[in-house]
């Protein structure tokens, strides 16, 4: 495919491995903030190829695995009502709540549907009049301008069985929140292609003029990831803290500035609960007063979400780069991707999952 | 889920494109990137066109890399 394949050349990939290999490098922690890039990252044996010092720690960019409980809870209480069909995206089924999970929901007669795009779920309003569609809206920014271009849609079509259960979260903030406690030393920062694809290099400008880390935005192909670990490593032994960014294909310094006037024309920013990691101030989303007709959250009453986590799951200091998954004790024995007890596990770009699946 | 896949603008129709990846054809929203053209490529997520794809950019990334690499093993 084309724009794909380039940059799985296995030739080019040998030597940057060498490399990257042969580099003398004091002991550095780099964090990938995204569960994509995570999850390319084992699936291309990066750790392997990496010298030992340079230590790979996974963030919290999994936006299925930092849904709080608590809105997987209200949205099963919602379809209890048979008129509401409750949409949403096929990576929230399995998600446990705190005593059930869409898929089990489901199973058990409750009509939930998994959606590829926010559109199939705006198009199900348009052909059941007499229900209520609910669309479950996670992700981050790469997805939100989607969620708000269907809320502009569904205005259009003055569509009044049409609802967003928001759940969004934004990235750059709860960086802030992560360097901002000392848990964990952080040298570089591999930031996330697909969200900077909208929100551009700027909003990350905080990381390297306030807490002086480098970052590099990196796109998802093994070349992309390997270059951009190099690029940081060449930050890193200069002393210098820039925000670099290594996908130019796609990134900008300004974004994608349709997509972002589109977002910020229908949410406004709100703090949010992460599961395992609590409250972060400014990482939220809400819809703005002249759509909050589409939220559900508002029209069916529904408490914000907050998280109840179980103790005994470690995915809040997995999500926070504190801790490697196998330090789980439940790591695959009590949990695997068959029976997860945390989101981390089920995700298929959760830390635990990709640990199980790859390591 | 912050997957996003390149696919080449194949048609345009009013705010809806067909587009082609790996010989498959969908359809994708040009909401977001209104000022595409056939023959350019997008990010593909979710339905949407969420960027367009700098192929210049593509191509001076790939000479860099093979630069770095044959640099290195002089
Ligand atoms: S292995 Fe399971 S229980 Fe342990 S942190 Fe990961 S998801 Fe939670």
């Amino acid at each position: 495919m084309k724009l794909v394949d380039e940059f799985r050349d296995s030739a080019i990939a040998k030597r940057l491995a060498s490399k990257l290999q042969a580099r003398k490098t004091a002991a550095v922690n780099l964090m990938e903030v995204c569960g994509t890039h995570t999850v390319a990252i084992f699936k291309h044996g990066i750790r392997q190829i990496l010298p030992q010092s340079v230590k790979l720690i996974s963030g919290p960019g999994c936006p299925v695995c930092v849904t709080p409980n608590n809105d997987i809870d209200n949205a099963i209480t919602l379809v209890q009502d048979t008129s509401v069909i409750l949409t949403t995206f096929g990576d929230m089924m399995k998600v446990p709540g705190t005593s059930s999970s869409f898929q089990y929901e489901k199973a058990a007669g409750a009509d939930i549907r998994v959606v590829y795009s926010v559109l199939d779920a705006l198009q199900m309003a348009r052909d059941n009049p007499d229900r209520k569609v609910v669309f479950l809206g996670v992700g981050f920014e790469t997805t939100t301008p989607t969620i708000a271009a269907a809320i502009l849609e569904a205005q259009r079509l003055k569509l009044n069985n049409f609802f967003l259960f928001p759940a969004h979260k934004v990235v750059p903030p709860a960086m802030r929140a992560l360097l901002s406690s000392d848990d964990v030393k952080i040298d570089g920062f591999i930031c996330p292609g697909h969200v900077s694809a909208i929100i551009g290099s700027k909003p990350y400008e905080f990381i390297a003029k306030e807490y002086g880390i480098p970052c590099v935005i990196a796109g998802f192909e093994p070349l992309d990831i390997m270059l951009a670990i190099d690029m940081l490593l060449d930050q890193i032994a200069s002393g210098k803290s820039q925000i670099e960014i290594q996908y130019r294909r796609a990134v900008s310094a300004e974004g994608n500035v349709v997509a972002l006037g589109i977002l910020n024309r229908v949410f406004e920013v709100t703090d949010a609960y992460w599961r395992g990691i609590g409250e972060i101030p400014g990482t939220g989303l809400k819809l703005r007063a002249e759509y909050r007709k589409f939220d559900a959250k508002d029209v069916f009453g529904i408490e914000s979400g907050y998280d109840t986590e179980k103790e005994s799951c470690q995915c809040g200091d997995i999500l926070r780069g504190i801790l490697d998954p196998p330090s789980c004790s439940f790591f695959g024995k009590a949990c695997t991707p068959e029976h997860p007890v945390g989101p981390c596990m089920v995700s298929s770009e959760g830390s635990c999952a990709a640990w199980y699946l790859y390591q | 889920m912050c997957l996003a896949i390149p696919a080449k603008v194949i048609k345009i129709d009013e705010l809806n494109a067909q587009v082609e990846l790996g010989g498959l054809i969908r359809q994708a929203s040009i909401m977001l990137v209104p000022d595409i053209n056939i023959g350019d490529y997008v990010l593909l997520h979710a339905g949407f066109a969420i960027q367009k794809i700098d192929e210049q950019e593509a191509t001076e990334t790939l000479s860099l890399l093979s630069q770095l690499t044959i640099d290195d093993n002089q």
